[in-house]
């Protein structure tokens, strides 16, 4: 026969004080662990929401990223006309040619300003990325030194406004609009004419990338295949959404010092709470005296002990959702060793994210809640009547 | 009040379990703070090394990715304090396997010569030396990175290009002892010049320039006449020390100071809460026991000094076993296969241990300060009413 649990409920509301401050030290271990996870999701989200399924990135053999590659016009040429390439109203082949390269912008948060990757490419590639909107302006113009920034860059460098310039390359250019890429890792880039830009960084034939569109699922693979079995060329075609999903390692190493150290604050946590549990049972020494003479077992004072302290622990996990959620949103950036540049987005503390601190929690009860619940179990009817 | 001692151990112990439930807890919580403290010390405060602070590190103003004309080296040979110079090229690439993070390293092309000018510390045996500085495929590495490797010297050791494009086969002629320098693997740059294509643009560029000045006063001068002399230059020049060179690597992860100061912040208030719970549950549970002290004559103020003793013993100890956890787990996370940053130098130092010890010390005394008022507060009558 089990205890009711309104037993457990009651007595945690009586120890209010107890209650709270065990409570709230899980509380804060959770918190810590929520903000981490919160940050991996925002930069998790950033990546896998970049990235059509239908293109295809093409990039120099081996190179890991746009930055390390380097694609010729010729190239371009060659790879325009393979077979199973989409084309768009105008009957041209939807393969758009880019240059990345970074560039350092005057922050608020750095004195010596952040790096942030510029952009250039043609009008086919904008028509590609069918997913961007503007957020206000225009578009930059072909044959003009005019940029439009992505929403992320705009909200965290002062310089990058509309009607603004910008100084990089060999001179200054003026920001003509916003633009907004959803959740995209794109927010944090730079948008220019490619012509223009690869001449400012005396690139002209040295670009970095050709993006194209297949025409369905079945041609993706078949056009990775045909670059990679072209050794002529040298290049390597990549899906785009696997492309940003492999960058989400940036966030590794802060993810794994989290994790450590909300580990070792569990420990604590749990100790605190054994401790409260401890206490707990030889306070209430002569009621769990009591409920075994009204024939409750052995088992089920271990279980209800036991559920009492996890049920101490979620009220602790409760704790630190709340100390968490106001995270939601703010926006942070961290640099990518991928791009050598700052990827700017939102911390995300989804409902998965919460669940996760509410298994924590629990763990962490149960953890503390094991040993004392065995010793309430074991204790002997008459010696814990008798107790004071 | 030293009298009472004896006392305050004996009580300090009576509840053995919840003693060292307490000690413990707070030794947890205490072991991260010395982390994090040592962490933070290392990256933002640590004084360069001697050796350290006589070397600069010249890049690309506008990002690590571009790159500086090689002709660069002899106008800053030229420039007085400067002691020698050495070109010093990420190189990328892969070894094996990229998709598995334990074959990252990293690769430097380096001019074997000018590298033992700038890092005379090296320890490195005769006969290595000698044939890292003739045999052109050369290459050099420190003995844990060769230890993490399975590398022994006269191994073959194969790089395929991605920022260049070439592959390259080494042949591993010597272990070096760098402590300060990081586990990379260094190579002759002639071998990858010679390498690449007559027409290739990599051929006359390097990725940064290694300086050694000849004293620590004069190197801001030198770092500043580096960066002058290239201003107005196609590739302007951004000079920093070693360390702030090391530094713009961590602060890729984001504003990791202000996430190291909210974990402290968190961690610290996490144990007031711990060990303000447990000083409280000890407290009450000896109201009566108060009682009989101020009978047989002991004064409020004496009673409060021996509950505040006992307080600063388990917290003390608290944070003596935290700290030498800390202490075990900084030299388990320098031999950590993968580092973030460079953490050689990391160690729980003097000030850290009396500034937690303090930490923990003050905790103590202000958890136990509101119940043991209390307590001492409490009229004999009352008290030894009380039930406990």
């Amino acid at each position: 026969m089990a205890i009711p649990l309104s037993y457990n409920f009651r007595n945690l509301a009586v120890r209010k004080t107890t209650t709270l401050m065990t409570a709230l030290g899980v509380g804060l271990t959770v918190a810590v662990l929520l903000a981490v996870l919160a940050l991996v999701t925002g930069l998790e989200t950033a990546f896998s929401d970049t990235g059509n399924p239908l293109q295809v990135l093409v990039m120099r053999k081996g190179a890991t990223a746009e930055l390390s590659s380097g694609i010729t016009r010729q190239n371009y040429q060659d790879i325009k006309f393979k077979p199973g390439i989409a084309k768009n109203a105008a009957g041209e082949p939807m393969a758009s040619l880019e240059m990345v390269t970074i560039i350092n912008l005057q922050s608020v948060d750095s004195i010596n300003g952040m790096n942030v990757t510029l952009r250039g490419l043609l009008p086919i590639g904008l028509s590609m990325r069918n997913e961007m909107k503007l957020a206000s302006g225009r578009w930059f113009e072909a044959g003009k030194r005019e940029v439009t920034v992505g929403k992320g860059i705009a909200k965290r460098f002062p310089d990058a406004q509309v009607g603004k310039q910008l100084k990089f390359g060999k001179g200054s250019w003026t920001v003509v609009g916003v633009f907004d890429a959803g959740e995209s890792a794109a927010n944090s880039e730079i948008f220019g004419d490619l012509n223009q830009i690869s001449s400012d960084f005396d690139r002209a034939d040295g670009l970095s990338s050709v993006l194209v569109r297949a025409q369905d699922r079945a041609s993706v693979t078949a056009l990775i295949n045909a670059m990679a079995d072209d050794p002529r060329l040298g290049l390597e075609g990549l899906s785009e959404v696997d492309y940003y999903k492999s960058q989400t390692s940036s966030g590794a190493p802060i993810k794994y010092l989290g994790l450590f150290i909300a580990i070792i604050m569990a420990v604590g946590s749990s100790f605190a709470a054994m401790n409260t549990m401890y206490a707990a049972v030889s306070r209430r020494a002569k009621e769990i005296g009591t409920l075994r003479v009204l024939g409750f077992s052995k088992g089920s004072i271990l279980v209800s002990f036991f559920i009492e302290s996890v049920a101490l622990a979620l009220i602790g996990g409760v704790i630190g959702c709340l100390l968490a959620l106001p995270l939601n949103g703010v926006t942070t950036a961290i640099g990518s060793f991928v791009t050598f540049s700052e990827i700017s987005f939102p911390f995300e503390v989804t409902p998965k994210v919460m669940m996760y601190g509410l298994i924590f929690a629990a763990f962490m009860g149960a953890a503390g809640g094991l040993l004392p619940a065995r010793s309430a179990a074991k204790k002997e009817i008459l010696t814990a009547l008798r107790e004071v | 009040m030293l009298r009472f001692i004896p006392l305050i151990m004996k009580n300090s112990f009576r509840n053995r379990r919840r003693s060292i439930l307490t000690i413990l807890s707070m030794g947890a919580s205490l072991c991260l703070l010395g982390i994090l403290f040592s962490l933070y010390q290392t990256l933002f405060l640590a004084e360069p090394s001697e050796a350290q602070a006589l070397r600069l590190i010249t890049r690309h103003r506008v990002s690590l990715t571009n790159f500086l004309p090689s002709s660069y080296e002899a106008k800053i040979r030229a420039i007085p304090g400067v002691k020698d110079v050495t070109q010093w090229t990420w190189f990328g690439g892969v070894y094996k396997d990229q998709r598995d993070p334990n074959n990252f390293f990293a690769r430097f092309a380096v001019e074997p010569d000018h590298y033992f000018g700038v890092r005379p510390d090296v320890k490195i045996t005769p006969e290595a030396r000698e044939a890292f500085l003739k045999e052109r495929t050369g290459a050099i590495t420190t003995a844990k990175l060769a230890a993490k490797m399975g590398w022994k010297a006269g191994d073959r050791i194969t790089i395929v290009g991605d920022i260049f494009p070439v592959t390259l086969e080494f042949k591993l002629v010597g272990l070096v002892d760098d402590p300060e320098g990081g586990d990379s693997f260094l190579f002759n740059r002639e071998y990858l010049t010679e390498a690449l294509p007559a027409s290739s643009g990599f051929r006359d560029v390097t990725g940064t320039f290694y300086i050694l000045g000849d004293s620590v006063a004069d190197m801001p001068k030198i770092s500043q006449a580096i960066d002058d002399m290239f201003a107005n230059a196609p590739q302007p020049t951004k000079t920093e020390s070693e360390k702030q060179f090391a530094l713009s690597f961590a602060s890729f992860l984001g504003n990791l100071k202000l996430f190291l100061a909210a974990i402290c912040a968190a961690v610290t208030f996490t144990i007031l809460l711990v060990s303000g719970n447990t000083m409280a549950m000890s407290v009450r549970e000896r109201v009566r026991e108060v009682g009989v002290l101020k009978t047989l004559g002991f004064t409020s103020g004496e009673v409060l000094g021996i509950i505040l003793g006992e307080a600063s013993i388990i917290s003390l100890v608290g944070g003596f076993v935290g700290l030498l956890l800390a202490t075990l787990v900084v030299d388990g996370l320098k031999r950590a296969p993968v580092q973030f940053a460079n953490i050689n130098g990391m160690s729980v130092s003097l000030e850290i241990w009396l500034l937690c010890l303090g930490v923990a010390l003050f905790i103590g005394l202000f958890s136990a300060f509101v119940p043991a008022l209390g307590a001492s507060k409490t009229s004999i009558l009352n008290a030894l009413r009380s039930s406990g």
